[in-house]
């Protein structure tokens, strides 16, 4: 099943525009600041973008860093939202589960697919950023502060502002850390992908499913630039969705980056759980 | 092969249904039949393990339904309130996806798929179909995808609803030889309809729901036996009328209704009085009779409130309750 639910994913042109464009957004980004050299001030704009002017090798974090508020909770949510809704809007549903496809067994095959999927779109946008950064931007040793980065001609400024020595990363520590930056990624989608998959089995809407998950991460949100709302920021998904950004400090700092991953963790479990609790025990009538 | 006791599913307040008692026997041909939403398919899903029943028992070749179901699914070929396919694959695709969607092997396994397919597809007339995607299909080439389907695993059981929507009376027909040569082979088929003239022409048995209730459940063969009445028509009917005098139930212009079981006697006295007969037979009740006797209209009528369900429904209920739960 797991199997058949991948082919279904690959054979669908939906999956592979979507990830065009997820790679598509942050070339576009890229063009327009290599053309331009007009970068976004250090501590504006999305993160690490005003370092990449110098260092193209930073640009895959960069550009993850464009994609992950919108493009891809969107592309995840859409995709999540489908697994079950969708097969249940086209009628496929109960004639997979007559076939028969135990339920259990079909939504981990719809799990497995969702994380793939989304494994497979972050990791497409650090290759592709990647590839546009080492050609329109260069390749320069990264330093990192405990503020955070900096690059090559941009250091001398930094420094003196900053008055903390950097430490040069070799490539090889950019590699590690951006893949550290792509798993922290991946989990903080799989728990959108969560929120939608668990809705997409309370619904035979895919639409609804995916837009009550986004719906979800704007109130969250909302809710965690919202003082007042302080007691429970700590608990919101998307609080530590930035987090990831420690990975790119000296040393790196572990502390929001361990929350970030709990706080997933139990969103996927609590989540997972209910939708195969109601799953299983609900009456097809799609 | 289906045995139901006391089979309820009620949807929060609404009684889908209610106390069903279905007897399938192997080999069958079952007509089940009843008006718009009178509880058929939600019946057909409850039986494949969709729905879960709310109180009753169900048993499929032996196998309780739904904690035993996926033993027998395997060999219960479906199709359910209308075909269902992936719109962008070809035909060919959709059967191979749904096919290697559950697990198999040996003659039925992933070897044996592209021959399976390519029978079933020639077996309800699309053998020579191209790749286009589903969504390119007729309505009559669909439900034709959605057979193929059914069919592509050799069921022991079949469980159709609704087989021949969208199809034209060629398709119609030739669904029809195709079930029958199946059930000869040894296939139950077991068909949902609203169509009583699929039924009336295919089945052996049938049972009546109405409103969530089997009203009737016995051999096609029995409920259309003689009734013991001839039905003759003649131009001469007065004079029949009163050659027969004491044995004419009804009398409908030059059609009348004798209370005699052999038409043949009833012939013979009326020619030997010289009387000129059109048309003379045994009486038989049709299935449409039977079904408006039996059923109230369906639920896709809605009267104004204080008359539910329409009148002739309601007063016909009332008289053959009786008969329903024989």
């Amino acid at each position: 099943m797991i199997r058949v639910e991948l082919v279904k994913l690959v054979r669908r042109p939906r999956s592979w525009v979507s990830i065009a464009l997820l790679c598509g957004l942050p070339v576009l980004v890229a063009v327009f600041v290599a053309v331009t050299h007009i970068a976004p001030p250090p501590g504006q704009g999305p993160a690490l973008l005003s370092a990449v002017l110098s260092n193209g090798s930073l640009y895959p974090a960069a550009a993850l860093a464009i994609v992950l508020p919108i493009f891809l909770p969107v592309a995840v949510a859409v995709v999540a939202g489908d697994s079950i809704a969708g097969e249940a809007g086209s009628g496929m549903l109960r004639y997979l589960l007559a076939r028969p496809v135990g339920r259990t067994r079909l939504l981990v095959a719809k799990l497995v697919a969702l994380v793939l999927y989304t494994l497979t779109a972050v990791v497409a946008v650090a290759v592709t950023s990647y590839i546009a950064g080492r050609a329109l931007f260069g390749v320069q040793p990264v330093t990192v502060t405990s503020h955070g980065v900096t690059s090559g001609p941009a250091i001398a400024a930094n420094v003196a502002a900053t008055s903390l020595s950097g430490t040069s990363l070799t490539p090889g520590d950019v590699l590690i850390r951006t893949v550290g930056a792509i798993a922290f990624i991946g989990v903080s989608m799989l728990g959108v992908g969560a929120i939608a998959l668990f809705l997409s089995t309370l619904t035979d809407s895919a639409l609804g499913a995916a837009l009550g998950a986004l719906a979800a991460l704007v109130t969250s949100e909302v809710l965690v630039t919202l003082n007042a709302a302080a007691s429970v920021s700590p608990y919101l998904p998307t609080r530590y969705w930035l987090a990831w950004v420690d990975f790119f400090r000296q040393p790196v700092l572990w502390r929001s980056i361990d929350r970030g991953f709990a706080v997933q963790g139990v969103y996927v479990v609590v989540l997972l759980a209910a939708a195969w609790a109601n799953f299983a025990t609900k009456d097809i009538t799609s | 092969m289906i045995t139901t006791r006391a089979l309820t599913k009620r949807y929060g307040r609404v009684v889908a249904v209610d106390h069903v008692d279905l007897d399938v026997r192997d080999g069958d041909r079952y007509g089940f039949l009843g008006p718009n939403g009178s509880g058929k398919t939600t019946v057909v899903r409850l039986l494949l393990g969709l729905v879960y029943a709310t109180s009753g028992e169900i048993e499929v070749m032996g196998r309780p339904v739904p904690s035993r179901v996926a033993e027998v699914l395997p060999w219960i070929g479906a199709l359910v309130e209308g075909p269902s396919c992936y719109g962008h694959l070809s035909g060919r695709a959709n059967l191979a996806l749904l096919d290697a969607a559950g697990k198999a092997r040996g003659p039925l396994g992933r070897r044996t798929r592209r021959r399976r397919i390519a029978e079933a597809l020639d077996r309800v007339g699309l053998a020579g179909v191209d790749n286009r995607p589903v969504k390119k299909y007729s309505l009559g080439m669909r439900q034709r995808l959605g057979l193929a389907a059914a069919l592509l695993r050799s069921p022991r059981l079949l469980v159709l609803d609704e087989p021949t929507n969208g199809l034209d009376p060629q398709g119609i027909r030739e669904i029809r030889d195709l079930l029958g040569e199946l059930n000869r082979a040894g296939t139950t088929v077991f068909l949902s309809s609203h169509q009583l003239a699929e039924v009336e022409q295919l089945c052996t048995r049938v049972g009546i729901v109405d409103r969530g209730r089997l009203v009737l459940q016995q051999d096609l063969g029995e409920l259309r036996a003689p009734t013991g009445r001839v039905v003759v028509r003649t131009p001469d009917a007065d004079r029949a009328a009163a050659l027969l005098d004491g044995r004419v139930e009804q009398r409908d212009g030059d059609r009348l209704l004798v209370a005699e079981a052999e038409p043949a006697a009833v012939n013979a006295r009326l020619v030997a009085a010289g009387l000129r007969v059109a048309e003379i037979g045994p009486e038989r009740r049709s299935l449409e009779e039977l079904m408006l006797s039996v059923t109230g209209s369906g639920s896709d009528r809605i009267d104004p409130a204080g008359r539910a369900g329409g009148a002739r429904g309601a007063a016909l209920r009332g008289a053959d309750d009786g008969r329903g739960e024989q």
